[in-house]
């Protein structure tokens, strides 16, 4: 059974259209409404919200034209299908004209009628879908992401809305770990691409041949193991922004093929013969001395120039202390609320410590350190002790001297099963996993308590 | 025991005497049949060569029987103002429907006669008809009977009852 879906409003002077249009959509499940005039149909709309109007074209007094025009300046998301007795080309191409959905000339194919209002709204549903993911992306682009107070951040900031706006070729530079890629989503979050995607890309985790494949996609059988057609981050960036990381590493050969794409707008996929025509923004970003690397000849000095159009150093985190608070006390949420533990200060020592630091890893270094604080860390605060360089970590070297995965993780097990006294369900919150995971770790890698066993 | 009064507009015999059968057992109702009491020519809209179907039922409603349903079941072609021609019409929980085989048959369409299939649909769309007397509305269920049909194949597809749904509500309206 169908419950009624939508409102319609039928707007017509002859009584037995109204009639029989009410009869006929009330046992599709709609709700219909009707009005013998405009003026009716006016009320009615400040009364009520409708899906669908259908109108008569000629009607005393004010027309359905006129009408139209009413009913969309009080709702614009209505669909609008003038029903007309004559349909004459000037009036239907004048209803269009004005925003109608589409007219019907009477007497109308019950099919037709049947698929028009269908299609309305289908299509009206679809823009209040795409209005509301709108909605939700302006929510999220214009959330946090790039945390802090500091003049430099503010300069930052500043430049991004600036450049967002243009088209620009955007190089970030900056050291490891200073939020290069926030940065560039930031950018391209503020820019009029920002409905389209975001298409990230790291050169430097690639070989080669991948990352050519990667770039500009393949055809099926191009190269051994090519069994599908594959688009590459150029396609999918089409109308957003590419975003090349690690831009430093690339090959020179991949960087003869990547300027060609980016100035002509214009690539081939692997063993492909016809070429694809796209449109996308690039930014960039390395922390590397892309200057020193043209003079040494290992980078192209013709890319450098294409790329480097806008450029925007990020500081690193020890030149702008003053957001080492703002930044540990967004992460200190952040890894309370994923561990969902009750950590929810940091002791004033503990943020001495951490604005003293250098952070040569930067924000990635700190969100680290705040993770690690979490994970041995006891409610309510960080303390000194908890910060990795207070506190060096003892199972970097592992009491068996082992450096595998299996070693590590045996001497993590064994240093919290020591600190919190061997207190199963204490440990195994704190390694976040289930105390009958925790008792087959401590079977599989024969822990024991000192002082018992050997 | 509920009952249906069947009042043949224009229709053969042939269509007829079957279809009362067939009511009984889709609809668990029973099925009598009354000669129109009224003068079918006073809704023919000689413009359009069709009969009003509004007309028909505001006539049908007038029939003196009792707080039975009616349905008026017309061998000849029928039509609303705005539409160019319907199956059927009903009043939406009310009391009175009614059908037309004229467009159900093959022959309109230049196709082989049909009568297998032509009393198929008219028993179709008169279970359909009758469902939007108890107040159903159209059914996405694709089987159901009361299914939208806007063309004559789409009759073919459903089938003559309805879904659990419809028949539930049916039976709950019924009792």
């Amino acid at each position: 059974m169908q419950t009624p879906v939508a409102n319609i409003l039928i707007v017509d002077d002859e009584f037995s259209v109204r009639d029989s249009l009410a009869s006929w959509f009330r046992q599709d499940g709609f709700h219909v409404e009707t009005a013998e005039s405009a003026q009716e149909a006016l009320r009615k709309m400040q009364e009520g919200t409708f899906a669908v109007a259908l109108l008569d074209i000629k009607m005393p007094g004010m027309d359905g034209l006129e009408l139209q025009e009413r009913i969309r300046a009080i709702d614009q998301t209505v669909a609008v299908i003038m029903i007309t007795a004559f349909a004459t080309v000037e009036t239907a191409v004048q209803a269009l004209k004005q925003g109608a959905f589409d007219y019907v000339t009477k007497p109308v194919d019950p099919d037709e009628l049947s698929h028009l209002v269908g299609r309305a709204l289908e299509k009206r549903r679809l823009e209040t879908e795409n209005a509301r993911m709108r909605d939700t992306i302006d929510e999220i682009s214009g959330s946090d992401a790039i945390i802090g107070d500091s003049p430099q951040m503010q300069k930052v900031m500043e430049l991004v809305r600036t450049v967002a706006q243009t088209d620009a070729t955007v190089m970030v530079l900056g050291e490891s770990g200073t939020g290069k890629e926030l940065i560039a989503r930031a950018i391209h979050a503020y820019s009029p691409r920002r409905y389209m995607p975001i298409v990230p890309i790291n050169c430097g985790a690639l070989p080669e041949s991948l990352l050519e494949s990667e770039l500009f996609g393949h055809e099926k059988g191009a190269f051994t193991g090519a069994q599908y057609r594959r688009k590459g981050k150029l396609e999918m960036a089409h109308g957003g922004t590419l975003f090349l990381d690690e831009i430093g590493t690339i090959s020179l050969k991949t960087q003869v093929d990547l300027l060609r794409a980016i100035e002509t707008k214009e690539f081939t996929r692997l063993g492909a013969s016809r070429a694809v025509k796209v449109d996308f923004r690039v930014i960039c970003a390395t922390n590397e001395d892309l200057g020193d690397m043209v003079a040494r000849g290992a980078f192209r000095q013709d890319l450098f120039y294409r790329l480097n159009v806008f450029s925007m150093v990020l500081p690193p985190l020890r030149e702008r202390r003053t957001d080492i608070p703002l930044l540990a006390r967004h992460f200190l949420k952040r890894f309370a609320m994923q561990m969902d533990k009750r950590v929810t200060d940091i002791s004033p020592e503990a943020m001495a410590q951490l604005i003293a630091h250098d952070w040569p890893g930067n924000v990635r270094e700190l969100a680290n350190a705040i993770e690690r604080a979490m994970v041995v860390g006891k409610p309510p605060a960080i303390r000194p002790d908890d910060l990795p360089f207070v506190s060096p970590r003892p199972q970097i070297a592992s009491p068996s001297g082992g450096q595998s995965l299996a070693d590590m993780e045996k001497a993590h097990i064994a240093q919290v099963l020591d600190r919190v006294n061997w207190n199963i369900s204490h440990a195994a919150e704190m390694l976040d996993i289930d105390r009958t995971t925790l008792y087959a770790r401590i079977r599989k890698f024969d822990l024991q308590r000192r002082g018992e066993g050997n | 025991m509920a009952t249906l009064h069947l009042v043949p507009i224009h229709l053969s015999q042939a269509l007829l005497q079957p279809l009362c059968a067939r009511l009984e057992r889709s609809l668990r109702i029973e099925v009598l049949v009354r000669r129109p009491g009224f003068d079918p020519e006073d809704t023919f809209d000689a413009s359009r060569g069709q009969y009003n179907s509004r007309k028909l039922l505001a006539k049908l409603l007038d029939e003196p029987v009792g707080g039975g349903r009616v349905m008026g079941v017309a061998g000849v072609d029928l039509f609303v103002p705005v539409l160019t021609y319907v199956f059927g019409e009903a009043q939406l929980d009310g009391r009175a429907a009614v059908v037309s085989s004229y467009r159900l048959d093959n022959a309109i369409y230049g196709l082989p006669l049909d009568p297998k299939l032509l009393h198929e649909r008219l028993v179709k769309e008169a279970v359909h008809e009758m469902g939007h007397t108890y107040g159903l509305v159209h059914c996405h269920t694709h089987k159901c009977v009361m299914r939208s049909s806007t063309y004559v194949e789409e009759i073919d597809l459903k089938d003559e009852g309805f879904c659990p749904d419809c028949r539930q509500w049916v039976d709950g309206r019924s009792g």
